[in-house]
């Protein structure tokens, strides 16, 4: 029986962490994932949890402890944000290239600078190219049930890849919602025990973790490290697939709303997706036929996929919520674009930039995104490529 | 209560316990078998510097996650608010603001640059030196707001509260009547005009 509750997306987090128990957490504190370390602490002081909670003096230092932990044989995790995440980096690729299955809860807030504290992607986005599976939220109960399934999909064998499991800074992790909670057994019973297969303590057969690697081989274990991506699509499928068995609620690489019978179609990643939501259903019931597609999961990227769902649409929105500072595009445009590259009909496709440094995003602005598709349907124009929106500026970019 | 859905802005000044009310009133509406919303808006992150908090509370899920531009309902935390910020930008005509004030609700109506739906004063700082002995102005805000709004039925939010001040100060009980004294006070003392 699931639990009627409400808890902010930081709580649900700490929450799932609880009933899973792992064997180490290293905390550092930056807002807005704060909450996190700080709730699993009190969890720690009651002896709810027999967590080894490792008090470090920075990420770079968070993220070693888990290396080291899970090199070990533990299921290590933590969570950060923003700079937090920026100055794990190193260790980030250590962590992948080591095959170190660890769960970091990112909660994501724009990188500095110039300073600021609120949502956007461009911490975990910089990270994109780390070696980590990254999945996103749109919802606290996403987070909780993302987070939920994070350790089985990234301590698959043919996998064995660190998970991020993303959501966005304040507007989730700081929103008390509704909830659905599962039971502790039934959470215990669904991520089930680590047992790696390989491990620097406590086993028969020696080993080392992160030697240097000479080039006769280094390429190799880069290769076997990319194939882990491929393979982690499957195994992101079938866990998801276990979860709705349990838990009743479906789960895939994106959700597409409204999809079916859609001529224009935003996708974007995160909390907007609800807002967009309310707008698709305002929009239908006009008699325009809006979908979305709200990526889950962004690496590995769903390609072939997103493909499919985007081939009947006629225009299409990416939402990027970081910049990528390449002049032609955020991260997601580049990835949506390249996978639509291979449809015999492809649609036409722009990119707006959205949402940076916590600029808020709301119902009239999505229609906005969506009335521009729709005067590029009826002009035939697809006009500029790579556009802002919600800045203040006299520029023509500007939707 | 006409629409599905309440949206209630809040106007505080940090460390003033604006997104705490607000969270405790997005408790109690879960309690009463709600959907809700809570959530802050920051600004630097400094005691006093303002801040914004909302409630989104609806007999149905809300997926809409942005904040809110035209409230049904206003909260100010801190009457020093009303000379800097537009409060009442978008606020409905047949909503009302509630403001934390000594002063009577004819006095605050000039101060609300044209607003022309109901005015609400409460004096918070009065009624929690009074039965808290300090300045903690959100529990009687919480109250007023429930008051007007009629968003949740009072005296089920009353109980409710009760409840979750005993779980809240399960280990200082001492603070427990001092709040739902507050909150009583509160619900018979808010004015309007």
């Amino acid at each position: 029986m699931s639990i009627r509750e409400r808890l902010s997306g930081n709580e649900a987090i700490a929450y799932a962490m609880r009933q899973i128990n792992p064997d180490v957490f290293a905390a550092f504190p930056i807002t807005p994932s704060t909450e996190i370390p700080q709730y699993f602490a009190q969890y720690v002081a009651d002896g709810r949890v027999n967590t080894e909670y490792v008090t470090v003096e920075s990420e770079h230092s968070s993220m070693s402890t888990c290396v080291g932990a899970a090199a070990a044989g533990a299921r290590a995790v933590t969570a950060t944000s923003s700079c937090g995440l920026a100055f794990m980096y190193e260790m980030l690729y250590v962590a992948a290239s080591a095959r170190l299955p660890i769960t970091l809860a990112c909660v994501n807030r724009t990188l500095t600078g110039p300073i600021n504290i609120n949502n956007d992607h461009s911490d975990s986005m910089g990270a994109r190219d780390s070696g980590w599976i990254q999945i996103y939220a749109e919802n606290n109960q996403e987070a909780y049930d993302n987070y939920l399934q994070a350790m089985r999909i990234s301590e698959t064998p043919d996998v064995r890849l660190p998970i991020m499991i993303c959501q966005d800074g304040f507007i989730t992790s700081h929103a008390v919602e509704n909830i659905l909670l599962e039971e502790d057994t039934a959470v215990k019973a669904f991520v089930g025990e680590y047992n790696p297969e390989h491990a620097l303590i406590g086993r028969d057969h020696p080993l080392a973790v992160g030697p240097y690697d000479t080039c006769p081989y280094c390429m190799e274990h880069k290769v076997q490290q990319a194939e882990a991506m491929k393979n982690a699509k499957r195994a992101i499928l079938d866990v998801a697939a276990d979860f709705e068995k349990t838990f009743g609620r479906k789960y895939g690489f994106f959700e597409a709303y409204r999809m079916e019978d859609a001529q224009v179609a935003l996708v974007l990643i995160g909390s907007t997706a609800g807002t967009a939501k309310a707008c698709v259903e305002q929009l239908r019931a006009q008699g325009v036929k809006a979908g979305l597609i709200k990526l889950r999961v962004f690496r590995p990227f769903p390609m072939e996929e997103i493909a499919a769902a985007l081939s009947h649409v006629k225009a299409v929105a990416v939402m990027d919520k970081s910049e990528g500072n390449s002049a032609c595009g955020g991260p997601l445009f580049a990835e949506v674009r390249s996978a639509c590259y291979d449809l015999e009909r492809r649609p036409m496709l722009i990119d707006v930039v959205y949402g940076l440094a916590g600029r808020d995003c709301a119902v009239e602005d999505i229609e906005k995104v969506y009335r521009h598709l729709l005067n590029m349907v009826a002009t035939g124009e697809t006009g500029p490529r790579y556009i802002h929106m919600g800045q203040r500026s006299n520029q023509q970019e500007v939707l | 209560m006409d629409r599905q859905m309440v949206e209630i802005r809040w106007h505080g000044r940090g460390g003033q316990g604006a997104k705490t009310a607000c969270l405790l009133l997005a408790d109690a509406a879960f309690a009463s078998g709600k959907y809700v919303q809570g959530f802050p808006e920051y600004g630097p992150e400094r005691m006093g510097a303002p801040i914004t908090a909302y409630n989104r509370i609806s007999d149905a899920p809300c997926t809409i996650h942005s904040n809110i531009y035209e409230p049904d309902y206003v909260v100010v935390v801190d009457e020093s608010l009303l000379s800097s910020v537009d409060v009442t930008a978008g606020l409905s005509p047949k909503g009302a603001i509630v403001v934390n004030s000594p002063r009577s609700a004819q006095a605050l109506r000039p101060l609300l640059r044209g607003y022309a739906g109901g005015v609400y004063a409460i004096d918070a700082r009065k009624i929690s030196e009074e039965h808290l002995g300090g300045y903690f102005p959100n529990t009687p805000m919480l109250s007023a707001i429930v008051q007007v709004s009629r968003v949740l039925e009072p005296g089920r939010f009353i109980a409710d509260m009760e409840a979750s001040f005993r779980h809240k100060f399960a280990t200082k009980p001492q603070v427990i009547q001092g709040n739902m004294n507050c909150l009583i006070q509160s619900m018979k003392e808010v004015r309007g005009a």
